[in-house]
Formats: C-alpha cells, sequence, structure tokens
C-alpha cells in the first residue's frame, strides 16, 4: 500500500483515518470549550447561510419562518468549519500543485459536452435537490456519513445505504452512455 | 472572534485540508465512486468511520463526551436519503466537498453551492408541509445501533472493523 498516490496526494486511507481522528479530537475539544459536543457536519450550515441571506431581503419572513427559528439562522462553529474547508482545500491544493481552474469536470463533459452553462444548470439543479434531501434525512454524507456512522446511530447507516443507492443508480443512468 | 467560532475554523481548515489531500473533493471522484470505478471516497470515509468509532466510543465510555444520535424518522431518512442521493449524482459534490472543490479551483461548485443554498430556502418554506406529511410518517427517536440490539457498542465496531478491512482488501486486488 503506497502512502502517496499517482497524483501526488495521500493515500484515501491515511487521509481518512487522519479525518476520523480530527473528528474525535473535535469532538472533545468542542466538549470541552463549548461545553456540549459538537459533530462535524455540513448542510445545517447551508440553511443558516440561506436564512441571512433571504434575512437581507425579507426579516420578518425569516423570523416567522418555522424551520429557520428551529435551526436558528446564526453563523455559529459549524458555519465556520464549513468555510474553514474552503481555505484548508486552498491551502492544501496550492502548496502541492494541485489547484486548477475547472469549469466543467472530465465525467461530465465526456456526457455533456464543454458547455458551462449545461454544467451550471446541472450543478445548481442538483444542489436545490440534494439539499432538500439532505434536510430532510437530517445530515449529509459529513452529518450522516461519518459523525452518526461513527456514533452507531440506526439512522445514519440507513442514511448512508439511500445516498449510495439511490447516487448509483442515478449516476449510471446518466454517465454511462457516451455522447453521440 | 469568539472561541466558538474560532475552534469551528480551525478544524474545518484542517477538515478541508485531509479532504483535498485525500483527493475526495473533486467531481470525477465523487462521480467515479458512484458509477463503482474509483472507490477512493468510499475508502476515505471508511477509514475515518474506523478511526473514528473507535475514539468515539473510548470518550462516551468514559463519559468525556456525549453522544447526539440523529433521529430515525423513517421517512425523512429513505426519502430524503433518496433525494440526496440523485441530486449528489448530478450535482457531483456533497455540501462539505462543494467548499472544498471551489477552494482548489474548481469553480463549477459555485452553481452547486447556490443550488444548495435554495435549496435549503425551499425546504424551509415547505417544512410545515413536509413535517405534515413524511416526516409524520413514523419517527423512532434517536437510537443507536448497540442499544436497540442490545448488545456491547464494541461488538459492532469489531464486526465492522473486520467487514470493512476484508472490502480494502478485496478493492486493493481489484484495483478500484
Amino acid at each position: 500500500m503506497k502512502w502517496k498516490t499517482e497524483d501526488g496526494g495521500w493515500s484515501p486511507y491515511l487521509a481518512g483515518a487522519l479525518v476520523g481522528a480530527l473528528a474525535v479530537v473535535s469532538a472533545y475539544a468542542t466538549t470541552q470549550w463549548m461545553g456540549k459536543t459538537n459533530y462535524l457536519g455540513a448542510s445545517t450550515t447551508f440553511v443558516r447561510a440561506a436564512g441571512l441571506l433571504e434575512r437581507t431581503v425579507v426579516p420578518d419572513r425569516v423570523a416567522a419562518n418555522e424551520y429557520f427559528t428551529k435551526e436558528k439562522v446564526r453563523a455559529d462553529w459549524q458555519f465556520m468549519l464549513v468555510l474553514g474547508i474552503f481555505f484548508g482545500a486552498l491551502i492544501a491544493s496550492t502548496t502541492d500543485k494541485s489547484f486548477k481552474l475547472e469549469g466543467v469536470p472530465p465525467t461530465w463533459q465526456k456526457r455533456f459536452g464543454p458547455s458551462i452553462g449545461k454544467r451550471a444548470v446541472g450543478a445548481f439543479l442538483g444542489g436545490v435537490v440534494a439539499m432538500m434531501g439532505a434536510r430532510m434525512a437530517d445530515g449529509c454524507p459529513s452529518g450522516h456519513g461519518l459523525s452518526g456512522m461513527m456514533q452507531l446511530s440506526i439512522s445514519s447507516f440507513v442514511a448512508l445505504a439511500m445516498f449510495f443507492g439511490a447516487g448509483v443508480i442515478v449516476a449510471r443512468r446518466l454517465y454511462k452512455r457516451r455522447r453521440s | 472572534m469568539s472561541t466558538d467560532l474560532l475552534l469551528g475554523l480551525i478544524t474545518g481548515i484542517l477538515f478541508g485540508f485531509f479532504l483535498q489531500k485525500g483527493r475526495v473533493v473533486r467531481f470525477d471522484k465523487q462521480v467515479g465512486a458512484m458509477l463503482l470505478k474509483d472507490m477512493t471516497i468510499v475508502k476515505f470515509m471508511l477509514s475515518a468511520i474506523l478511526v473514528g468509532m473507535v475514539g468515539i466510543q473510548l470518550l462516551t465510555g468514559a463519559e468525556v463526551i456525549s453522544l447526539s444520535h440523529k433521529a430515525m424518522n423513517l421517512g425523512g431518512v429513505l426519502v430524503g436519503g433518496a433525494l440526496f442521493g440523485c441530486g449528489w449524482a448530478v450535482m457531483g459534490f456533497c455540501p462539505g466537498t462543494s467548499l472544498g472543490a471551489l477552494g482548489e479551483g474548481r469553480w463549477h461548485a459555485v452553481f452547486a453551492i447556490a443550488g444548495m443554498v435554495v435549496g435549503a430556502a425551499v425546504y424551509a418554506e415547505l417544512y410545515p408541509f413536509f413535517k405534515s406529511t413524511i416526516l409524520a410518517f413514523k419517527d423512532f427517536g434517536k437510537v443507536g445501533v448497540a442499544e436497540v440490539l442490545g448488545i456491547s457498542p464494541w461488538l459492532i465496531i469489531l464486526v465492522f472493523w473486520a467487514g470493512v478491512i476484508r472490502l480494502f482488501v478485496w478493492f486493493e486486488r481489484k484495483g478500484l
């Protein structure tokens, strides 16, 4: 087993294990400093971001919304965690020269061509559907896939199976055929 | 910046650094896993779970941290999970990795991020409807596998480890 991959990255086993260790240290650190155990997650942050943006236009509507009230619209620990992911990836990719500007990924291009418009519409609509699903399931591959699985939560085993099951079925239909 | 926010930022930077080094934030890696051609993200996630589940169990056992299960709301997890999978296949990012993909220059992630913010807003608008339908179907509450089966969590962890290691060996043999 190699610790470096051909493209200069780290073995996914090593990088994954480090994230596992980070999740444990983070659970401990948040308990110590915030008084409550917080687990890695990402999708609730999109609710808060939506609420913060909506509030600049229609503050009353946000204040009256049951879901925004339940999830609390504010920049919190997880909000900064998600922002941090951006900076972490930026640092990692610029220091090992894997940073690359990409508007259309290769697998997409093979099937749908080089149109940025098409990719933008796909990414946007996929994002809308995925986020609605994540909120309904109360978690994404971070909250359910990593944190929930580590805690042996029943809901996370089921959610992760559904994520992958549906993903495999749709991806096969979507990308398997070559562009004619 | 308060301690909470600073702690979140530092943890996020490390998280993003490892995600990028593991090369799991890319569209092609995510879709590659769904096409069962490239198991990078599966290896990454399962490795994180293997290490994390032991640490979390040790700290919980020592009563240093507390568990926070997500509710086993059957309708929500099944329908929401399937919806997520469908959107994920088209988008090629998950909520956390989309920010990482943007960080490594894959700027089409901005469309995915915008879509997810809009999706969250739409969900907030429709929440009362979902609450009285899909989410009202059956809720088993915040339950863990060990409590329900009435066995030691360490037994589950042992079985999980054994299964995942076998899977890893198979991936390497098949060159996935």
